[in-house]
């Protein structure tokens, strides 16, 4: 690895942690802070039949799970091609 | 027709169609038989990953559960769904990068040490064999229930067909019959809860029906049933028995226990590029989803229509509660298999089904209603599988479930077989014992492993050790405190080395295991009783894992930051597996 090739590879390793941490964040919002810490809070939230926090804990937070990793996935690949380090 | 005969077409032309998969892409050499030869269309490896993912315990458990358990249902439906956010964004691109065959490969090779790579394969073994004989007994309930014969030849029959695709087919054997499974199974799935949606609320999609008013026009179906199980001295459905702490917990270790098994996390070695890897973890989890939103709802209209069925007048008036005697065919079906039991412990003739567990209401029950107990006794795992009787649909959506029980069975039993053979033929034979064995060998000795290992799973799974529900806490609980802290580090630490690591994995491994023991007793009398009063921070068995988690990373630093670093090779070798260009060029070697 020539050290261009290194500098690179941590600026290029620097984004992906900042792409991690925001999902993760995300991740960890809806499942543990809305779903489990905050849920009787949420639960004085009604829409239809459901309350709110027992909704994320139960649908919400897996939909966003979903959403989450193609998201993820899809602004990888852009900053894997930013970086010139894509696959073929 | 009758129900009999057309169970046995559709679970025989599910058979045929598997095995049929099986011969048409069987395994030539090692890389198919390990990894399916890396070209599986992400699309499709997240279908086999959904179907492998999605045990016999998703399938005919979950709903269950979640019926019984209201709210505190949701640590399965966050805790085994979340750990593919895990898997995507932490694990799933760098193991592929690193291109080996299996975990124990990558733990060995990252930590520069057979020991490490020798703790991963223990942790393995143990973690694939627990599992696999759950489903093993899960395959028996159907086979006994459904097709009616005697638990032995089910589990013969049931073996059998994994023998052929697991042990012929290997890894791409495998992962397109998963299709196929996946397919039965989901479809198995949604039918009977759209049908039971449709009747119940006259809304079509079951996530959408449980939110919705009932057609009886007693209101919002979620506040009805809040009404209905406190009536009988049931806590809220909406609110949970456990405590925030235990909930807490138990979600994170399942789903950090999701995102170390073995068996999940090779899947992902399975597709082409590594942008394929983190792709393939969403389409897993969006077919996962579509069952996973549909079990809360098969939950709560279960616990409703089963309420109703038996409290169908006033709560404490002497006609409220259904007489034994005019009880529906479903129980007399279910009643045989032990699985449904009732006790007239009144002698009025009529079923009670309440909370005696509730001292108030069970003081009130008891003085002004007469009731002497609760009556009836419902295990769990026959609420998917009696829902279809229960809701009076036609017989050929109750085969069409016994077909994808067995499907969700097998496809999990096939894949945890494979990384059981694998961890014996490639990481302990050839990795560790016999370096130099041909590949020939190799594949033959991966074969036969398979074999044993599947009539291991089949005596397991009928003749369960009192342990074997327990040990599902331990599975979870093992990967999380063990294998999962040990990949990631080795990814996102250039400085956690060989002694760091294997330091790590013992002390999550033996807490863990040490807790478990300790208020479960596997193997020896627990020690302690398995209450709240007793756990450590509130914390249940279920949900320690995700404490072993905490310790493994501490001891991991601690040791790393006071010995020698890892060579500069190791250093380098992490530096590329961050990066995804170079992907092409996997092998086993």
């Amino acid at each position: 690895m020539t050290e261009q090739e290194r500098e690179v590879g941590k600026a290029y390793w620097a984004a992906n942690l900042r792409l991690m941490m925001v999902c993760l964040t995300i991740w960890f919002v809806v499942s543990y802070g809305f779903g489990i810490l905050l849920v009787d809070v949420l639960n004085n939230i009604e829409f239809g039949g459901f309350k709110l926090g027992f909704w994320f804990a139960q649908q919400g937070s897996i939909y966003t799970f979903v959403i989450l990793i193609f998201i993820y996935a899809i602004q990888m690949n852009r900053i894997d091609r930013k970086f010139n380090v894509h696959e073929d | 027709m009758d129900l009999q005969t057309l169970t046995y077409i559709i679970v025989g032309l599910s058979f045929a169609l598997y095995i049929g998969i099986a011969i048409w892409s069987r395994a030539a050499n090692t890389g198919e038989f390990y990894v399916a030869g890396k070209g599986v269309h992400p699309i499709a490896n997240g279908m086999a990953t959904a179907a492998d993912w999605m045990s016999a315990a998703s399938f005919i458990s979950m709903a269950g559960l979640i019926a019984f358990l209201g709210y505190g249902g949701s640590v399965y439906l966050m805790g085994w769904t979340g750990g593919y956010v895990l898997l995507a964004t932490l694990l799933a691109p760098y193991l592929r990068k690193y291109g080996k065959f299996t975990v124990p490969q990558f733990i060995g090779g990252r930590y520069y040490s057979k020991s490490a790579s020798l703790v991963a394969i223990i942790c393995l073994i143990f973690i694939s064999f627990t599992y696999v004989a759950g489903q093993m007994r899960g395959v028996g309930i159907v086979f006994s229930r459904f097709l009616e014969v005697d638990i032995v030849t089910g589990l013969v029959v049931g073996m059998g067909v994994v023998f052929i695709y697991a042990v012929l087919g290997g890894m791409k054997g495998i992962t397109y019959t998963q299709v196929a499974q996946y397919c039965v199974l989901i479809f198995a799935y949604t039918v009977p809860a759209v049908f039971i949606a449709l009747q119940m609320t006259g809304e079509f999609m079951p996530q959408i029906a449980f939110g919705s008013t009932l057609t009886d026009g007693s209101g919002y179906m979620l506040e009805r049933l809040n009404q209905v199980v406190t009536d009988l001295g049931f806590i809220e459905y909406t609110k949970g028995p456990k405590s925030t702490i235990d909930v807490f917990f138990i979600t994170l270790a399942l789903m950090v226990g999701t995102a170390g098994l073995p068996h999940v996390i090779v899947r992902f070695f399975t597709v082409p590029k590594v942008r394929d890897a983190r792709s393939s973890a969403g389409w897993a989890l969006v077919f996962i989803a579509l069952l996973y939103t549909t079990a809360p709802a098969v939950g709560a209209m279960a616990r409703m229509n089963l309420t109703d069925t038996i409290q169908t007048g006033q709560v404490g008036t002497v006609t409220g509660n259904i007489e034994y005697s005019k009880r529906p065919e479903w129980m007399k079906r279910w009643e045989p298999t032990g699985l449904l039991k009732f006790t007239d412990k009144n002698g009025d003739g009529r079923i009670q089904y309440y909370n005696d567990k509730n001292p108030t209401f069970a003081k009130n029950a008891e003085e002004n209603y007469g009731w002497k107990g609760n009556e009836l006794k419902v295990d769990r795992d026959i609420m998917v599988l009696a829902n279809p009787e229960i809701a009076g649909l036609p017989d050929w959506v109750i085969a069409l479930v016994a077909a994808g029980g067995i499907a969700a069975a097998l496809s999990t039993a096939a894949g945890l077989l494979l990384v059981i053979s694998a961890a014996i033929s490639h990481d302990l034979l050839k990795g560790i014992l016999v370096p130099n064995i041909s590949e020939k060998s190799e594949l033959l000795a991966g074969r036969m492993a398979a074999a044993v290992a599947i009539c291991i799973a089949g005596y397991l799974g009928y003749n369960p050790p009192g342990f074997v529900a327990q040990v599902v806490a331990f599975a979870f609980g093992l990967a999380a405190s063990s294998l999962f802290p040990a990949i990631l580090m080795g990814i996102f630490s250039k400085r956690i080395n060989r002694e760091g690591a294997i330091a790590g994995m013992l002390v999550g491994l033996i807490f863990t295991m040490g807790y478990i023991i300790y208020f479960k007793g596997v193997f020896i009398e627990p020690m302690a009783s398995n209450v709240p009063a007793n756990w450590l921070f509130g914390i249940s068995p279920e949900g320690i894992g995700g404490v072993g988690m905490i310790l493994n990373f501490a001891t991991a630093f601690l040791i790393s930051s006071i010995t020698k670093a890892p060579p500069q090779e190791v250093q380098d070798m992490v530096e590329e597996i961050r990066i995804p260009r170079g992907s092409g060029a996997a092998t086993g070697h």
